[in-house]
C-alpha cells in the first residue's frame, strides 16, 4: 500500500517539472485546425458578388432548423450574386446551430463555411441571430460591395460551370 | 354500358373500362408508369416517350378467332420486341404489361439521359425544386451520370415572360407540350405555343398581351419542370418550407376548393403570410383547376389599409375605441331602434354570418335585406342543382342553357366545364345579346334584345306548351324563330339538363322573373329533383346562394328602406360607393367590412371585420354546395369574424348567439333550416377517394394541384327533393325602355375588374377593365363619339366619367358598362352621355 502511494506521488512530482500544457486564454489563442467548425461565414466571389443563391438547401439541411432563407430575385441593376436568385434575408441561430457541417454539405456553391471563429457568447437570444451582413465576409481586394450593377447577361448563371460533373 | 377489360400489369389483374390507356389502367392498380407529357384531364400525345412499357398481347387463330394456348394450357402471349408508350397505347383483352423489366428500365434511363442533356439542373434556385417531377423521376429512374458532354449543353434566356403573370426559363422546358395543348384543347386559348424545332423548340407566346389566358396559372401547375414559373410566387420559397391550409375561393359562386401555402416571413417581420394559392382537387366542382383571378387575387387580405380596430364617431370624427365600448354602443343603440333596425349584408359572408346576423335582427324585431341586384335565389333553392349532381357528368343526350350570363368572364370554371360538356356531346344553348366566348361550343345561338330575356325563355316554353300566356308581339317573334323553336325542342328532349341564367341585362325584379321563366322550363320539361339537373345563378358573389338558402331576400324598395330605417348595420357591403347619390343617413349607421369603404366613412361606428383567410367558415356555391374553408393564417389582431361580432351584440342584448365556434353555429343551422339538415363540419370534410389521383407522391400524373384531404363538401338537397312544391307561374314581363331620353346603358360583369377583392393584386393591373363604356361603332359615328374619348356619364342623380371604347361585337341601341368600375350602374337604365371637352 505505501508503495501505491509512493508511485503515485512520484508521478506528481514528474509532473511538476513537465512543460505546462495550459493556454492563457483569451491573452493568449490557439491556432484552430484547418478542419475547424466554428461560427458561419458566407463567402464572395472575387469581384464582390455573394456566393449564396438563397437556395435554402442548408435550412432543408439544417437538423437543428437554426437557418432562415428568404430568397428574391436579382436584376442586372442591382445585383448580389450570379444567376437570379439571392438571398434577401439569411439568418442563423447560433444557439440552436450544433455547429455539423451539413449547411457545409447542401450548398450548391460552397457559399456557406464553418469558419475558425469560436467566441460566440449572447446576453441575450435576440443577439444569438445573425443576419446576412453580420455572416458575409469583407469584399476581397479590387472587389465591389453588392449591390452591383451588372452588364446584362453576364452573371446569367446562378451555379458555377461545372467542369467535371460526374 | 361500357366494355370491360381484363388486363394483368406486373403480374396484378387489372379490370378497366375499354378504351383506357395503360398509364391510367396502371394507376388504378396502384402501379405508377412515368410520365412527362401524359396528363390525364388531355389527351395522350406520346412525345415523352417516358412511359415506355413491355406489352404483350394474347396471340389469336386467325381461322377459328380463340386464343393460341400453351403447351401446359396457359394463353400464348406474343411480346412486341420494342417498347411501346403507355400513354398512347389503350388497354386489350389479356394484355400483359410489364413495367419492372430491366428493359423498361433501360430504357427510362436513356430518355432521361437524353431529357437532361440540355436541362440546365439549377434545381437549387428553382422554384418547382422539390415539388418537381423531373427532379423525382430522375432520381427513382435516372441514370447517376451523363455521356454527353456537359459543354454542349444549350444556354438560352432563363428570364422570359410570356406576359406579366408567367414567367418562362427556356432552358429548363423540356417540350412536353403540356401547356400547350392546355391553352389549346382545355381553356380554348391558344395563345402559346411552339416555335422551331428540335433543340431549338421554343415555347412562344403570340397573343398581344402576352399569354393572354384567365386560366394561364394552371399551366404552371401541370409543367413537369420549372420551365413555367408565375411572377406572383417567383423565388417566394422553397416548397417544402411551405404550410398548406385548406380553402374556398372567394371571387365567384364557383366555389373552387384551393390550398392557401403559407410560411413565416422576416420581410413580414415575422408573421406568418399566403405565398401562393394553389387549386385543390375537387372533381366535383373545379376538378384541378382555377382562374387567374383566384390565383392572383388574394392580396386584399393582406393589405395594410384593412381596418384593425374599431372605430366610433366622436365630435365628428371617426376614432379608434375599444371593442367593448364599440359593442356595448351598438348593442344600446340596436336595442333602442327596436324594430326599426335594418341589417344589410353582402354575399360575401360566410353562413355562419348571414345566420347570426339574422337571428340578431329578428330577435330585436328588426328587418334584413340581401344586399345584391340579382333576384331568383329562392327559385334556385326550390328547383337548383339536386343532390350528387356533377356538371362532370353531363354529355350526350344532355342539355345546359346558359342565358345572360358571359360564363368566361363571370365565372370562368363553369365556363370550362359548359364547354368540356358540350364536347362530350351535350346540347349546349347559349342566349345572350352578344358574341361571346361560349358561342362557338354551342349548338343553338340565341340572340335577343336586352331586356327580353324572360321573354326568350317563355317563347321557347311557347314551343313546348300548348297553355300559352298573352304575349307582347316582340316576344312572339322570338317564338317564330326557327332557332328558338330548335334550341326549345332540344332541351326538352335532353335526358338530363341544366340552366344558368345570370344579370347581364337583367336589374332585381327582371332577373327574379327570368328565374321563374327558367324555372317553369325546366319544371315543363321535367328536369327538376333529379341529380344533374337544375338551375344555377351566376350570382356576383360568392355566397349569394347561401343567403338565400338561409332565408336572406332582397328587397325592391332597399333604398327607401335604408332611408326610413333609424339603426342599420351595413355588414360586407358599401351602398354609398355604388350608388353616390344615397342618402344615408340614419340616427345610427354601424358598418362592418374590411376595409374604410365610402360607406363607413359615413358610419357612427366602424366595425373591423377578419377576410376569410384568417377564419373559418363555409360558403353555398351556385352549384348549392357546402363547403368549408379554413384559417391559413393567424387572425390579424383586432379585428374579428364577422359571425363572432355578430354574437357579441347578441351577448350583449342577452341573446344567446354563438360568438366563438363556426361549426357550433353551423349545428344550429342544421337543427334549424331544412335543406341543411344534417350538415355539420365533420360532413363537410368529407374527402372521398377522387380520379384521377392527384398531388400525392406521383406529382408527375396530376401536376403540383394539391389533393383534396380537407373536404369536398355537401350539395344540399333542393326544396324539390325535400317535397316542396315548385309551380309555374308566368311572371310579369319587365320591359325595358329601349327608347327614350340617352342611351340604354347596360352593365356587364368583367372578370378583372376593380372591386375592392381584387384591387390590391397589382399584378393584374394591366388586365383591369377601368371606367369604360362599350359602343358599336355605327354609333359612335352617329353621335360623333370617338373612340378613346372621354364622355361624362349622367345615371340618374349619379354621374361618372369613362372613356369611349368602340366594339362591333356591342349591339346597337345599347351600350356597355363593366360592373364595379366606378360607374354607379346596377340594372340597365337610360343614361345621358356628354363628351368631355378636350382641354
Amino acid at each position: 500500500m505505501l508503495g501505491d502511494l509512493a508511485r503515485g506521488l512520484a508521478t506528481t512530482l514528474k509532473a511538476m517539472f513537465e512543460k505546462p500544457v495550459t493556454i492563457q486564454y483569451p491573452e493568449v489563442k490557439r491556432p484552430v485546425r484547418t478542419r475547424y467548425k466554428g461560427r458561419h461565414v458566407l463567402k464572395r466571389y472575387e469581384n464582390g458578388l455573394e456566393k449564396c443563391i438563397g437556395c435554402s438547401l442548408c435550412a432543408a439541411a439544417c437538423p437543428a432548423d437554426a437557418i432562415f432563407v428568404e430568397a428574391a430575385e436579382n436584376t442586372d441593376d442591382e445585383r448580389y450574386s450570379p444567376g437570379e436568385r439571392y438571398a434577401r434575408v439569411y439568418e442563423i441561430n447560433l444557439l440552436r446551430c450544433i455547429f455539423c457541417g451539413y449547411c457545409e454539405d447542401a450548398c450548391p456553391t460552397e457559399a456557406i463555411v464553418l469558419g475558425d471563429n469560436y467566441e460566440l457568447s449572447f446576453t441575450d437570444r435576440r443577439s444569438s441571430i445573425y443576419t446576412k451582413e453580420m455572416l458575409l465576409e469583407p469584399v476581397p481586394e479590387g472587389g465591389k460591395p453588392t449591390p452591383q450593377k451588372t452588364r446584362p447577361g453576364e452573371f446569367a448563371r446562378a451555379i458555377p460551370e461545372m467542369k467535371d460533373p460526374v | 354500358m361500357t366494355k370491360m377489360i381484363t388486363l394483368t400489369i406486373d403480374g396484378i389483374q387489372v379490370t378497366v373500362p375499354e378504351g383506357t390507356n395503360i398509364v391510367d389502367a396502371a394507376k388504378k392498380a396502384g402501379i405508377d408508369v412515368p410520365v412527362f407529357c401524359y396528363h390525364p384531364k388531355m389527351h395522350p400525345v406520346g412525345m415523352c416517350r417516358m412511359c415506355l412499357v413491355e406489352v404483350g398481347r394474347p396471340v389469336v387463330d386467325r381461322a377459328t378467332g380463340e386464343f393460341v394456348r400453351n403447351e401446359d394450357g396457359s394463353i400464348k402471349i406474343q411480346f412486341n420486341p420494342k417498347l411501346e408508350t403507355g400513354c398512347t397505347t389503350p388497354v386489350s383483352e389479356g394484355m400483359v404489361v410489364i413495367n419492372t423489366s430491366e428493359k423498361v428500365k433501360r430504357g427510362r434511363k436513356d430518355i432521361l439521359e437524353f431529357l437532361l442533356t440540355s436541362h440546365p439542373l439549377d434545381c437549387p434556385i428553382c422554384d418547382k425544386g422539390g415539388e418537381c417531377p423531373l427532379q423525382n423521376l430522375t432520381m427513382a429512374h435516372g441514370p447517376g451520370s451523363s455521356r454527353f458532354l456537359f459543354d454542349e449543353k444549350k444556354h438560352l434566356l432563363k428570364h422570359t415572360p410570356l406576359g406579366e403573370l408567367i414567367y418562362l426559363d427556356q432552358e429548363r422546358c423540356i417540350q412536353c407540350g403540356r401547356c400547350v395543348r392546355f391553352q389549346e384543347e382545355l381553356v380554348d386559348d391558344p395563345v402559346i405555343g411552339f416555335s422551331q424545332r428540335g433543340r431549338s423548340l421554343q415555347i412562344v407566346t403570340f397573343s398581344e398581351p402576352g399569354f393572354d389566358s384567365i386560366f394561364s396559372g394552371n399551366t404552371t401547375d401541370i409543367c413537369p419542370v420549372g420551365a413555367l414559373t408565375t411572377a406572383d410566387f417567383r423565388f417566394g420559397a422553397r416548397p417544402w418550407e411551405l404550410n398548406a391550409a385548406a380553402s374556398i375561393c372567394q371571387q365567384c359562386p364557383v366555389g373552387c376548393n384551393l390550398t392557401l401555402n403559407v410560411r413565416r416571413e422576416a420581410v413580414a417581420s415575422g408573421k406568418v403570410v399566403i405565398k401562393r394559392v394553389m387549386p385543390r382537387q375537387n372533381e366535383w366542382v373545379n376538378e384541378i383547376w382555377i382562374c387567374d383571378k383566384g390565383r392572383f387575387g388574394y392580396h386584399y387580405t393582406e393589405s395594410p389599409e384593412r381596418l384593425t380596430q374599431p372605430l366610433v364617431r366622436k365630435e365628428g370624427e371617426l376614432q379608434p375605441v375599444s371593442w367593448e365600448e364599440a359593442l356595448e354602443l351598438v348593442a344600446e343603440r340596436f336595442r333602442q331602434a327596436g324594430e326599426n333596425l335594418l341589417s344589410v349584408a353582402g354575399g360575401r359572408l360566410s353562413n355562419e354570418d348571414f345566420f347570426n346576423l339574422r337571428k340578431l335582427t329578428e330577435g330585436l324585431g328588426g328587418k334584413t335585406a340581401l344586399y345584391t341586384h340579382m333576384g331568383g335565389g329562392d327559385l334556385v333553392a326550390l328547383a337548383g342543382m339536386s343532390k350528387d349532381s356533377n356538371l362532370a357528368e353531363l354529355g350526350k343526350g344532355d342539355a345546359i342553357f346558359v342565358i345572360a350570363s358571359d360564363l368566361h368572364q363571370e365565372a370562368p370554371i363553369w365556363w370550362l366545364r359548359v364547354k368540356q360538356a358540350a364536347e362530350r356531346g351535350a346540347t349546349l344553348i347559349v342566349a345572350l345579346p352578344r358574341p361571346n366566348r361560349l358561342d362557338k361550343f354551342a349548338q343553338h345561338v340565341l340572340r335577343y334584345r336586352y331586356g327580353e330575356e324572360s321573354g326568350l325563355v317563355l317563347a321557347m316554353l311557347n314551343v313546348l306548351s300548348a297553355k300559352r300566356p298573352e304575349l307582347p308581339e316582340s316576344i312572339n317573334a322570338l317564338w317564330r324563330d326557327a332557332e328558338v323553336q330548335a334550341a326549345a325542342k332540344a332541351f326538352a328532349e335532353a335526358k338530363n339538363a341544366v340552366i344558368f341564367f345570370g344579370s347581364e341585362g337583367v336589374g332585381l325584379q327582371a332577373s327574379q322573373a327570368l328565374a321563374q321563366a327558367c324555372a317553369n322550363l325546366l319544371l315543363l320539361t321535367n328536369h327538376v329533383g333529379r341529380p344533374h339537373n337544375g338551375l344555377i345563378a351566376v350570382w356576383q358573389r360568392p355566397n349569394d346562394q347561401g343567403a338565400w338558402e338561409l332565408g336572406w331576400r332582397p328587397s325592391p324598395e332597399l333604398r327607401e328602406a335604408m332611408g326610413k330605417a333609424s339603426a342599420l348595420y351595413l355588414v360586407a357591403c358599401d351602398p354609398a360607393a355604388d350608388d353616390p347619390g344615397l342618402p344615408l343617413t340614419p340616427d345610427f349607421l354601424v358598418v362592418q367590412d374590411l376595409f374604410l369603404t365610402a360607406t363607413a366613412k359615413l358610419a357612427h361606428v366602424v366595425l373591423p371585420a377578419l377576410p376569410f383567410t384568417e377564419r373559418e367558415g363555409s360558403l353555398v356555391s351556385g352549384e348549392r354546395r357546402v363547403q368549408r374553408y379554413y384559417p391559413a393564417i393567424p387572425a390579424r389582431p383586432g379585428a374579428r369574424a364577422d359571425f363572432a361580432i355578430i354574437g357579441q351584440i347578441g351577448k350583449q342584448l342577452g341573446m344567446d348567439l354563438e360568438d366563438r365556434i363556426a361549426s357550433k353555429v353551423m349545428l344550429r343551422i342544421a337543427a334549424e333550416v331544412p335543406a341543411f339538415a344534417g350538415i355539420t363540419y365533420t360532413t363537410l370534410a368529407h374527402a372521398p377517394e377522387q380520379w384521377p389521383i392527384i398531388g400525392r407522391a406521383d406529382l408527375y400524373y396530376g401536376g403540383t394541384t394539391y389533393e383534396n384531404q380537407q373536404g369536398i363538401g355537401v350539395q344540399l338537397p333542393n326544396g324539390v327533393e325535400r317535397g316542396e312544391q315548385l309551380t309555374l307561374s308566368w311572371p310579369a314581363l319587365v320591359t325595358l325602355a329601349h327608347h327614350g331620353e340617352g342611351y340604354l346603358a347596360v352593365p356587364v360583369t368583367k372578370l378583372y375588374d376593380g372591386g375592392s377583392t381584387l384591387m390590391a393584386s397589382h399584378l393584374l393591373d394591366q388586365r383591369r377593365v377601368g371606367s369604360v363604356i362599350w359602343m358599336h361603332p355605327a354609333e359612335a359615328s352617329q353621335n360623333a363619339v370617338q373612340d378613346g374619348e372621354f364622355v361624362h356619364l349622367q345615371i340618374g342623380e349619379a354621374s361618372a366619367i369613362a372613356t369611349v371604347q368602340l366594339d362591333e361585337q356591342v349591339p346597337q341601341g345599347v351600350i356597355l358598362a363593366p360592373r364595379s368600375t366606378g360607374i354607379p350602374l346596377h340594372e340597365p337604365r337610360l343614361v345621358q352621355i356628354k363628351v368631355v371637352e378636350r382641354s
